[in-house]
């Protein structure tokens, strides 16, 4: 047999059927749902009088339009937003799919919560109307996101209908420097590749600095697969994995775990497997990065100045020339005296313990700048409760930051969590596009210890002078 | 699905590189529980001014290109985000074609499911067609889907590449879930072979 990469081998055990130009039904294992682009696809199933075909398989959380402030209970305030919930809750409920709703302390951010849970495993197809499910493949999932017919088209028949990407290969080989996390792998390769270099492509990271990460670091790098343009991010599943899945609720227990495991085990891209495309970055010359623009591929080391738009070639010129104006910067400009007006940690990107950690490494003790907006929103309840127990929250809100409740938040900003006209925020999370975190707002994605940094000076930061 | 054969309709250039899904409808507009009605938020920030007013240069707003049915893009159109709202919006404003060197994968899927034909040509090409469609309203092109073709309204004929099967959805309106449906014996097939191997799924 000719050797298989890790996508093949996910790929070739859930064709269901194959057509003759490659066309094929791609059955999926679990399908995540959320209220946003969720409601048109179980009207749809009404009207046609269908039902879901494998609602055991199909895991539903309200995330996108949660308030996060402490007072949720009372209700959502915003109409619309109320409606996408509680149509959610009703869709959930009528047809039998499992259901975390907001008052259950296991809602969360989707991605957070499928992991969490325990159904995100090994080897699976997992998708959702949301493109950040490429999370999801920190597991060695295959995982991505949909549109909502195609959403309707899950629920309906518990496939896709797919043709396969090529392969790409991503590896960050040696150790990264101290200050240096996996949101600074996982934009600096964005940097090198651009936001279309990935597209038509399934992304397998690996090399040393990936093998070093935990799950939670994983997953932020698969998370921003798709801002590379990429189908889906892959990480061969290995004994950090496992060790992570072991014992959560719906993980496979007993002999169901030991036959898993052996399948698991077989999970990996073969000695000379072919890749269409391979990009090697030193895992010690990374550095911490920070966003400029208004597109995730503007990406610079802390240490560098903003650009101007003749750095630039073809479309790209007129694009820098559009973010510059946008962000209200000036080219030649030191990053870290980009003064920040709000922080925000949070997201599918960064809202896992781990990032919660990172951030009260840095601030502890510390007081976030005067005037200074700065918000943690964890990525789940459980995450939330973690930290309370870590006591990481008590050193949250002694350094000054909102604590708040599950939800995608400012991420977004479908919530009433959003940015001003021209606020300036250092966030964790995965976008920066124009209006992104709200009308006129301006995003620099960072990790979530530069986020800390950032509000501690009021400034963009390089958080190695703080450690 | 409304069929998409053969059109002719003035092409509308927007040359700015990675248009996001944030552009093409800000998730303002996300919260409506409909299929229906986006087109008039569509580029809703780079369209409408605050209050509600027009924004004169946005090319959507320019008398000659108000009614356009065809886009002539940047690289990279449609990144970001999964949501299906993006081409409802451009479905629902009446474009039905989408000409560029590349779209954002789940955008490009999203697009065939609602009757839009998305479009990759070269750069020299989609240069072409740029300058082409900057001429205004009197500049209609032509897509000719059945035969994978672009005239422009100099009689310039450009050759497209499109999937078989996506065509053969476009071309006569099909829905994707019945078709599947027809396979239900593969599926079933499938799901009692994966319930032996995978037992834990």
């Amino acid at each position: 047999m000719s050797p298989k990469t890790l996508y093949d081998k996910i790929w070739d055990a859930h064709v269901a059927h194959e057509a003759e130009d490659g066309t094929s039904l791609l059955y999926i294992d679990r399908h995540l749902v959320h209220e946003v682009t969720s409601p048109q696809a179980f009207e749809g199933l009404r009207m046609a009088g269908r039902k879901v075909h494998a609602p055991e398989k199909t895991i539903a959380v309200p995330d996108h339009n949660v308030p996060t402030t402490l007072d949720r209970a009372k209700g959502i305030e915003n109409e619309e937003s109320r409606i996408q919930v509680e149509a959610l809750d009703k869709n959930a409920r009528e047809f039998g799919v499992h259901y975390y709703p907001v008052d259950d302390i296991r809602q969360g951010i989707v991605h957070i919560v499928g992991p969490e849970q325990g159904w995100t495993l090994p080897g699976m197809t997992v998708v959702c109307g949301d493109s950040h499910t490429a999370t999801h493949g920190a597991f060695g999932a295959l995982a991505h996101g949909i549109g909502t017919s195609e959403v309707e088209h899950v629920l309906a028949t518990q496939t896709l209908i797919q043709k396969k990407s090529k392969n790409m290969k991503v590896e960050i080989t040696g150790k990264l420097k101290p200050g240096v996390t996996a949101k600074d792998i996982t934009l600096a390769v964005i940097g090198e590749t651009g936001t279309a270099g990935g597209t038509g492509y399934v992304i397998e990271y690996c090399g040393e600095a990936i093998r070093d990460l935990s799950m939670e670091g994983r997953m932020t790098v698969c998370n921003m697969a798709i801002e590379g343009g990429a189908r889906a991010g892959l990480i061969a599943p290995d004994e950090t994995t496992f060790e992570y899945v072991k014992g959560r609720p719906h993980a496979p227990k007993g002999a169901q775990w030991e036959a898993a495991l052996n399948w698991w085990k077989t999970l990996y891209t073969d000695e000379g497997a072919h890749f269409d495309k391979v990009i090697t970055l030193k895992g010690e010359d990374i550095q911490p990065v920070v966003t400029w623009g208004t597109s995730p591929e503007d990406v610079l080391p802390i240490t560098g100045v903003v650009p101007a738009p003749e750095d630039f070639e073809g479309g790209k010129v007129e694009a820098a020339r559009r973010s510059i104006e946008y962000m209200g910067l000036t080219p030649g400009q030191k990053l870290t005296d980009i003064e920040i007006d709000t922080v925000f940690i949070g997201s599918c990107t960064n809202g896992r313990i781990e990032d919660l950690r990172a951030v009260a490494k840095v601030v502890k003790g510390k007081k976030i700048k005067d005037g200074m907006r700065a918000m943690i929103v964890p990525g789940s309840g459980l995450v939330r409760a973690q930290a309370e127990e870590e006591g990481l929250a008590e050193i949250f809100e002694a350094a000054g930051f909102e604590w708040r409740l599950a939800g995608c938040s400012m991420c977004l900003a479908m919530n009433p969590d959003q940015l001003a006209p021209e606020e300036r925020c250092a966030a964790t999370s995965n976008r920066n596009f124009e209006g992104r975190q709200g009308y006129k707002g301006r995003t620099h994605l960072v990790s979530p210890a530069m986020a800390a940094a950032a509000a501690l000076t009021g400034k963009l930061t390089d958080v190695r002078e703080l450690m | 699905m409304e069929k998409f054969t053969k059109i002719q309709g003035v092409a509308a250039p927007m040359p700015l590189v990675n248009i996001d899904t944030d552009m093409i409808i800000p998730k303002v507009f996300l919260k409506s529980i409909q299929r229906t009605g986006f087109g008039k938020n569509l580029f809703d920030e780079m369209r409408y001014n605050r209050d509600g007013t027009e924004i004169e240069d946005f090319v959507l707003n320019k008398p000659q290109y108000r009614s356009a049915e065809i886009l002539i893009a940047g690289d990279n159109f449609g990144c970001g985000s999964s949501r299906e709202h993006a081409p409802w919006a451009i479905a629902d404003f009446g474009i039905k074609c989408i000409v560029s060197t590349s779209f954002a994968d789940i955008f490009f899927n999203n697009s065939f499911k609602n009757g839009i034909l998305p479009i990759v040509l070269p750069q020299e090409q989609v240069d072409v067609l740029m300058k082409d469609a900057e001429k205004g309203a009197n500049a209609r092109m032509t897509v000719d889907l059945e035969a994978q073709e672009i005239t422009t309204s100099d009689g310039e004929v450009i050759s497209f590449e499109v999937d078989a099967f996506k065509k053969h959805c476009l071309l006569n309106g099909l829905d994707d879930i019945g078709l599947t449906m027809e396979k239900a014996d593969s599926i079933k097939s499938f799901e009692d072979k994966a319930a032996q191997e995978r037992p834990w799924v």
